[in-house]
């Protein structure tokens, strides 16, 4: 099941390993997305940690790691081509897979009811 | 920009119903709810004013008039421009400046005939006012009621002219009052995007009308002011409060070609303005540092405030960015900022700091793109 943060990322879960992209209501809040910097394949990260940074044409967000992990994959399509995370944010738009140690670390974040009632 | 659900409590332009049903996402902008873009977005939008014309709302505005035949005199006393010598029908780009050679506003001065029509920026222009009340007394008033609309791109003369025929004998700078689908309007070849384009001074109960019929035209879309402030930017124009304030002379601020002889040292009209020592000085001896165009050599933007070091590891910030973002025409970030003038050349490579790094960028030319001025 499909989680979601308060700085409006969605975590997929499988085997231990949380896939990460922003969600469709943060995609059209930024505007046109025109550069993207991802985390260090391999690196070690603590939840909070800033690990990646959006910058529209507006203004430059920063991604927050939402768990404590290893960064196990990123996607450097959306490197090549940030307009990618505003056409498609929940699919080909995602940012980092990250392995965690302990699944049930997701449990505190939002579904999707309760993302919903969020962003209103 | 303060955030947008302020919006209601912010003043409205005559386009406001409008912007609504364009779907215009409004902010708050010195004081008022302006678009900050439409659904279409302010890459597409920048980029379709480029490639046709976008039509702007500005009527945040201050349109003021400085009647009687002192006029032009009088605020020659407040700018470092030659206003006397500017003929009926022409306009010219000029700056308030302070006792210590600052830059108060830059506006834009025309020549009505009768009168001086000056368009000034929003935040600005309670401050404006009261200063040329100060000095010109009743001379200066508001120009009441009017809204502000800019139709730039490069075809933004063919759509016009369907509307207003006369404004195709207008070049760059000309301005004119003219009778628009019925409405007196100031009709000037100007604007702020580094294209062709016209801003139309037009009474509030008559915009709306003329905002629609131009957005029907096909080569005209709306633009909000994330478009308006990436094409000022490529075309290197200055954003007061950001690149231009009361702390940088207009000489520091690579404006000196908007001082004119007659109000140099050796002129006819030699000073005579505010902060004149100053300013005068600089544009003899050179400044202490200078606006310059600013490219960064990755792919990340640099915007305004990164400390700017003259060196990869050096300790000391020796300037510091003032406008920069993803300039949409080049595909790439630009930016500008301030240099002590030893490193103002083109082609010099300083650093930025952006996340706890540094990354390197050259100096360069402006605009970063070509302008498309109409001038003959």
């Amino acid at each position: 099941m499909t989680k979601y943060t308060e700085e409006h990322e969605w975590l997929d879960e499988e085997d231990g390993v949380v896939t990460v992209g922003i969600t469709e209501h943060a995609a059209e809040q930024l505007g046109d997305i025109v550069f993207i910097e991802l985390p260090e394949m391999g690196a070690t990260v603590s939840k909070g940690d800033q690990v990646a940074t959006i910058e529209s044409v507006k203004a430059a967000s920063d991604i927050l790691a939402p768990l404590d992990g290893e960064i196990v994959e990123i996607n450097e399509t959306i490197v090549d081509n940030p307009a990618l995370v505003n056409e498609d944010p929940t699919g080909e738009g995602w940012f980092f897979r990250i392995k965690i140690e302990d699944p049930s670390a997701l449990d505190e974040f939002m579904d999707a009811d309760a993302y919903a009632e969020l962003i209103g | 920009m303060s955030a947008p659900d302020e919006a209601g409590t912010l003043l409205q332009t005559p386009l406001a119903g409008l912007h609504a049903e364009l779907g215009g996402k409004m902010v708050g902008f010195a004081g008022y709810a302006l678009p900050v873009q439409y659904p279409a977005g302010v890459l597409k939008e920048h980029l379709h004013c480029r490639a046709s014309a976008a039509l702007f709302d500005v009527s945040h505005m201050g349109q003021i008039v400085l009647e009687g035949a002192e006029a032009a005199e009088a605020l020659e006393s407040l700018v470092p421009v030659d206003v006397l010598g500017l003929k009926p029908g022409r306009q010219r780009y000029a700056m308030f400046t302070n006792a210590d050679g600052g830059i108060l506003d830059d506006l834009m001065v025309a020549n009505l005939g009768e009168r001086l029509f000056l368009v000034v920026n929003a935040a600005c222009k309670a401050a404006d006012f009261a200063h040329l009340q100060a000095h010109l007394g009743q001379a200066a008033q508001w120009l009441p009621d009017r809204a502000l609309i800019a139709l730039q791109g490069p075809k933004a003369g063919a759509a016009l002219a369907r509307h207003a025929p006369g404004v195709t004998a207008l070049r760059f700078m000309d301005v004119a009052e003219m009778t628009i689908a019925g409405a007196d309007c100031i009709v000037s070849r100007s604007g702020y995007t580094g294209e062709d384009g016209f801003e139309i001074s037009v009474p509030a109960g008559a915009a709306e009308a003329l905002a629609r019929a131009l957005i029907g035209e096909p080569e005209v879309e709306p633009a909000g002011l994330g478009a308006r402030d990436s094409l000022r930017l490529e075309a290197g124009l200055c954003l007061y409060g950001s690149d231009i304030d009361t702390t940088t002379s207009p000489v520091e601020a690579n404006l000196a070609w908007a001082i004119q002889k007659v109000r140099r040292r050796g002129g006819a009209r030699e000073g005579g303005f505010p902060g004149a020592e100053r300013i005068l000085r600089e544009l003899e001896t050179g400044p202490a540092r200078l606006r310059v165009g600013l490219k960064p050599e990755g792919r990340a933007p640099v915007r305004a405030h990164a400390p700017l070091f003259d060196r990869e590891d050096a300790a000391e910030a020796v300037g510091a960015v003032t406008s920069g973002g993803f300039a949409p025409s080049l595909g790439a970030p630009v930016a500008m900022g301030y240099l002590p003038a030893a490193m103002a050349e083109n082609d010099t490579r300083i650093f930025a700091e952006l996340r706890g790094r540094r990354v390197p960028m050259r100096v360069c030319p402006m605009p970063f793109h070509p302008t498309s001025y109409k001038r003959n």
